[in-house]
């Protein structure tokens, strides 16, 4: 007991206690997933950071983390992309504008901006990975003028799910940045690119050596994509990687996000690949 | 953190020696001061920790016998109240239950209402609380955000437990050193015992022998020194002191374990090991070293509803990292196999736990051993791993 004994705020917001936010719009993604536009019932927004998530609670069913898919500018606008893959997001895909829905957070470590100031930046995703990651893109380019050039890769499975397709269109459009998609497999006849993500990191045009990368993928494609970034000659300490695990309370008591000493609700999920490189290959961690 | 009676000004004796009979009029006072008591009972073959009214409640001449996945209690003459050690439970039990309630919610109109437990924390007085137990306290005072610790800490924010915060604050402790050892014992290699403290309010010393059954008191904190006024005591001489050092030096003495050093920096270059995977043969993956351990703190959330599904409730539960379910997201379990689980367990325990909240998360009380249905021993393990390196290293660290 030789540490400092903290008053613990009667008035602070409990952690564990969610919040009613109101569905104002709800929009069909591709397929199996969906966008939520939420407004809090209390009037109070949540400010979060590009890289933050929620935990998302369906009334009676149960709460799951969720990235935040919008602009961190937008206060009135809480915005999050959901995939239809277990028993709340299902439940939460029934869901119309006009129900509530439970919000805690904003939680964990959200992706570093100023330390890539002076930089090309190169955006590695893939499906949903542009979810968690849109509020970066957002933010980078509100401060376009910090950085070099801007690059996007991204890949989906074929050209029928790539999410956000109209806003990907939109980037391409601007001078400023470059914006590279391809798909995994496409149907006979289709003339876009065919591949993989780490195949687009070999052809974007940045300079290795001055260029702050954020990996946006599961765990398994986080690999090829980090040993692309590395072919190219940039180091693990300039990228930036999520990862994902089972998550309770987002706060570091449950103990279920642990990966080795770091508990990924609050010192992840954001991390710079240098400092997990060593325990990131072992398995079952 | 300690501070003398002297310097808060108030001056109530420190120590004191009081009679067997004494231990009644300990319960009563903090009855009075209204502290629900809490301390050792023998039930269904087991020490427990129950609440208690009686000073007759506690197991006077009950002793316990433990060792790799056995124990049993057995009758002392020596009549000692304390002369068990631990038992399967500790004081978690009562800072951080089982099962809470974390809201309940009702919907109303289109939306919903949350509403948190209200009301005072119980205020516990826990009697007969060890030097490990102690330590263990401390432990989850730093994991749930009461204690700030200088530990290296890579979070970046800082969250405190409200509930656990509330109850812990409210709670009295009375401490006791330890005269014996079991055979699952290691606190001395850990340093966290047998002698109890810091953060005790008082702490009792039994003594026996010479036709005399006291108990030494020291106050560790004001409260406790004013506590200790109102008991009907005696001056406690040098030769009462000397009783006591004798008593956990016993304890020290029948020490059954040790834990190896610098077992933290052993673990994390030992990642990969084939022990693992030895250990998985014998491990039956069944939690109970989780549920035993005073510092394990993981849990989960169930959400229920009740029929008409406009009341539902979020409780929490202890968990255990070594179900299955315990890392699984979309597409799978992330620790499908009982060597990744058991390296989980001790590697957080021992190694991680000091990226975490800069301390050890195991404070040598040797339940996780006494408690493994197949007796698992982390000490064992710990040493298995270190004679691997020897043979391949020379140990060079």
């Amino acid at each position: 007991m030789d540490g400092v004994f903290l008053n613990p705020d009667p008035a602070a917001v409990d952690p564990m206690v969610p919040r009613p936010f109101r569905i104002e719009r709800r929009l069909r993604e591709v397929d199996g997933c969906f966008t939520l536009h939420l407004k809090a019932v209390d009037g109070r927004p949540l400010p979060y950071k590009p890289g933050q998530f929620n935990m998302l609670y369906v009334f009676g069913v149960g709460e799951v983390a969720i990235s935040i898919s919008g602009d961190c500018r937008d206060l009135n606008t809480l915005v999050h992309t959901v995939r239809e893959v277990g028993t709340v997001t299902r439940a939460m895909a029934k869901l119309k504008p006009g129900d509530c829905i439970g919000v805690r957070g904003p939680f964990g470590n959200p992706w570093p901006v100023e330390e890539a100031y002076g930089n090309d930046i190169l955006f590695v995703t893939g499906t949903i990975g542009l979810a968690p990651l849109r509020p970066l893109v957002y933010e980078v380019l509100n401060r376009r003028d910090r950085f070099g050039k801007v690059v996007l890769c991204y890949g989906s499975r074929g050209t029928h799910d790539i999410l956000y397709e109209p806003l990907l269109h939109q980037w391409r459009g601007r001078f400023d940045m470059q914006v590279h998609v391809t798909v995994h497999s496409a149907h006979a006849g289709y003339r876009g690119r065919v591949g993989s993500v780490a195949n687009l990191v070999k052809i974007a045009r940045f300079d290795p050596e001055q260029t702050t990368a954020y990996v946006c993928r599961s765990e398994t494609m986080t690999r090829p994509a980090v040993q692309a970034l590395h072919d190219r000659g940039v180091t693990s300490d300039r990228i930036y990687v999520t990862l994902e695990r089972n998550m309770k309370c987002g706060v570091g008591f449950c103990g279920h996000c642990q990966m080795g000493g770091s508990f990924m609700c609050k010192d992840g999920p954001v991390y710079r690949y240098a400092d997990i490189e060593r325990i990131f290959t072992v398995r079952e961690l | 953190m300690k501070r003398t009676v002297q310097e808060s000004g108030v001056s109530h004796q420190r120590r004191a020696v009081i009679e067997r009979d004494a231990v009644q009029a300990l319960i009563d006072a903090l009855g009075a001061e209204g502290y629900a008591v809490i301390g050792p009972r023998r039930r269904d073959g087991a020490i427990v920790y129950d609440p208690l009214t009686d000073a007759a409640d506690l197991p006077w001449g009950w002793i316990d016998e433990q060792e790799g996945g056995r124990y049993r209690l057995h009758r002392d003459d020596r009549g000692a109240a304390f002369g068990h050690v631990v038992g399967p439970q500790s004081w978690k039990k009562y800072l951080y239950p089982p099962r809470q309630t974390l809201w309940t919610g009702r919907r109303e109109g289109g939306g919903f209402t949350v509403e948190t437990p209200q009301g005072p924390p119980p205020r516990y007085a826990f009697l007969g609380v060890r030097g490990c137990e102690l330590a263990a306290i401390a432990v989850q005072d730093r994991v749930f955000g009461v204690v700030r610790h200088d530990g290296r800490s890579v979070g970046q924010q800082q969250y405190t437990d409200s509930g656990y915060a509330a109850r812990r604050a409210a709670a009295f402790i009375v401490a006791v050193n330890c005269g014996r050892a079991a055979g699952t014992c290691f606190c001395d290699s850990i340093g966290t015992g047998p002698q109890a403290g810091p953060g005790y309010d008082l702490c009792l010393t039994e003594l026996i022998g010479d036709g005399r059954h006291e108990f030494l008191v020291e106050a560790g904190s004001d409260r406790g020194a004013v506590l200790l006024d109102r008991l009907p005591a005696r001056h406690a001489e040098g030769a009462d002191l000397e009783a006591a050092a004798a008593v956990t030096e016993a304890a020290r003495a029948g020490m059954g374990r040790r834990m190896e050093p610098d077992v933290a920096g052993l673990l994390a270059r030992n990642l990969e090991h084939p022990r693992w995977d030895e250990v998985a043969g014998r491990c039956l993956s069944c939690a109970n070293c989780t549920m035993v351990c005073p510092t394990c703190f993981c849990t989960t959330v169930e959400d229920t509803t009740d029929l008409t599904g406009d009341h539902v409730e979020r409780w929490r539960r202890w968990d255990s990292c070594f179900t299955v379910d315990f890392s699984y997201i979309h597409g799978g379990s992330i620790r499908q196999g009982g060597a990744s689980r058991y390296r989980q367990w001790m590697t957080h325990k021992l190694s991680s736990w000091y990226e975490q909240f800069g301390t050890s998360g195991c404070t040598g009380c040797g339940r996780c051993i006494t408690w493994c249905p197949v007796g698992i021993d982390i000490t064992e393990e710990a040493r298995a791993i270190r004679a691997s390196e020897g043979g391949a290293s020379d140990g060079a660290d």
